[in-house]
């Protein structure tokens, strides 16, 4: 008998021995949780290694806010009716520095191949990258909030838990849409573009609340049956975003 | 079963077939050379069966199931022409992230193991970053092998390896191959893969121009199966 028709006959002798126990389906929801983090532990260790988007992001964001402090007079009251506006716009464009790198950086060595063939979902790596984009979006806010309240002569103390509570909200609405994009945008010669472009419009709605809520709190106005609507578009926005962004996580994915 | 079946096989990038209706039944324990010139469809067609490309018409099944399940990419270890490692963190780290990520039992043991077999273990602690091309490619190897996969699939596997790298990779392949495991590879070079294959697939212009056993005549000639079946 031939070498080869000998190795073929090998092979599917072995055909019995080759088929092992089929690996037990389906995940659960601690497994889940343990690569949620595994994958956000990856990205922000990466990034407190290289620490460009985190640098970048708050570099930007103390120049900007220190530019505008110049354009406006700290001590008018007009201030107070736009300071909201001003610190979710700063807030924004320092995030999309931060959510540009979030699949950019995968594409290194074919990294996102690698996540990708591994049985971990999608919706896994998804809301792993966008945990670890979060987590650097607070200390980006959080560096520029002091910030901020110097230079605009702004108060922000007596309404802190209402207003973190705003910026936890607004900070995972722009998290959930700048990562889908960010995955979206990846393989594009003009990612930088056209994130900002896609996710700005359809961060309106949440913004609009972020904008206001944060005004009413930096000038003094409780949280309260007035703006609780506010509140409530933020909580809806953020749970029907995060439905849908992790339903067409796998399709965005897998071109 | 077949741990691999693929049935009508297409694949449009525009309106450029990359893929012509391929259908392939590979057998467990077999190892097939997938080969074809620059450009024609080798690698999409891995990406296809790996899971990390969808066919415009057909479909991909590996040991029965979909490939997209999580279940099914549990079995199926994937090398392509990146490494899939980061830059940024160490070889042990990135090797624990990707068994974490199988949902292995003991990523750090394992991963200092695979460290060990790929003659790394000295600079377990380095970033990959600080690594020789070939230093990284045997890791990359040590990702695919990393959770003991029944199908292996790479993509040029002996493509940019130094010597040692290139004898990592044979044994383990030799080794996957007693075990009884599928291996899919694509290359160009043709002397090495021929002795490992057991069956043979050439592709011209996104279609299946042959597919059989390997014989002897093969590899002796290894330009026999170019000459015989490939349009000049």
């Amino acid at each position: 008998m031939p070498a080869s028709e000998q190795r073929a006959e090998h092979s599917a002798q072995q055909s019995t021995a080759a088929f092992r126990a089929e690996p037990a389906a389906g995940i659960t929801l601690t497994q889940f949780t343990q690569l949620i983090w595994t994958i956000a532990a990856k990205d922000l260790r990466s990034e407190l290694r290289t620490k460009e988007a985190i640098n970048a992001s708050v570099a930007f964001s103390i120049v900007i806010l220190v530019l505008f402090s110049f354009a406006f007079d700290p001590s008018s009251e007009q201030l107070q009716e736009f300071s909201g506006g001003l610190l979710w716009l700063v807030f924004s464009f320092a995030g999309a520095l931060v959510l540009n790198r979030s699949f950019a950086r995968e594409t290194q060595n074919d990294c996102l191949d690698g996540l990708l063939a591994s049985p971990a979902p999608a919706s896994a790596l998804f809301l792993g990258k966008s945990l670890a984009n979060f987590v650097l979006l607070i200390v980006v806010e959080f560096v520029s909030l002091p910030v901020f309240a110097l230079f605009y002569n702004l108060h922000w103390s007596g309404q802190f838990w209402p207003l973190v509570l705003v910026m936890l909200l607004g900070t995972w609405a722009l998290t959930m849409i700048g990562t889908v994009f960010s995955a979206l945008t990846v393989n594009l010669r003009l990612r930088e573009l056209m994130l900002p472009t896609l996710v700005y419009p359809l961060m309106i709605p949440a913004l609009m609340s972020a904008m206001t809520l944060t005004t009413d709190f930096l000038s003094g106005i409780p949280l309260g049956p007035d703006n609780m609507i506010w509140v409530r578009l933020l909580v809806a926005f953020d749970f029907i975003f995060t439905a849908v962004s992790i339903a067409v996580i796998d399709s965005v994915l897998v071109g | 079963m077949n741990a691999l079946e693929i049935h009508g096989v297409w694949k449009y990038y525009g309106d450029f077939p990359a893929l012509r209706n391929i259908a392939l039944d590979v057998t467990p324990g077999s190892t097939v050379a997938l080969l074809g010139r620059n450009g024609a469809g080798k690698t999409t067609l891995l990406r296809i069966i790996a899971g990390l490309s969808r066919p415009s018409q057909g479909g991909v099944r590996i040991h029965g199931s979909d490939v997209r399940k999580d279940v099914t990419r549990r079995r199926i270890g994937v090398l392509g022409h990146g490494i899939s490692l980061y830059d940024e963190l160490s070889a042990t780290e990135n090797l624990t992230l990707y068994a974490r990520l199988y949902g292995l039992d003991e990523p750090g043991k394992t991963a200092n193991e695979w460290l060990e077999r790929t003659g790394l273990e000295r600079v377990r602690d380095g970033l990959v970053r600080e690594f020789s091309r070939g230093m990284r490619q045997r890791l990359a190897v040590a990702r695919a092998f990393l959770h003991d996969p029944d199908v292996l699939l790479f993509d040029e596997p002996f493509t940019a390896l130094d010597d040692r790298a290139i004898a990592v990779l044979q044994g383990l392949l030799a080794d996957a191959h007693q075990r009884g495991r599928t291996i899919v590879m694509s290359t160009h070079q043709l002397k090495e893969a021929l002795i490992l294959a057991t069956h043979v697939a050439l592709i011209r212009r996104g279609e299946i121009a042959y597919s059989g056993v390997r014989t002897q005549e093969m590899v002796d000639d290894t330009g026999w199966l170019y000459r015989n079946y490939e349009e000049n």
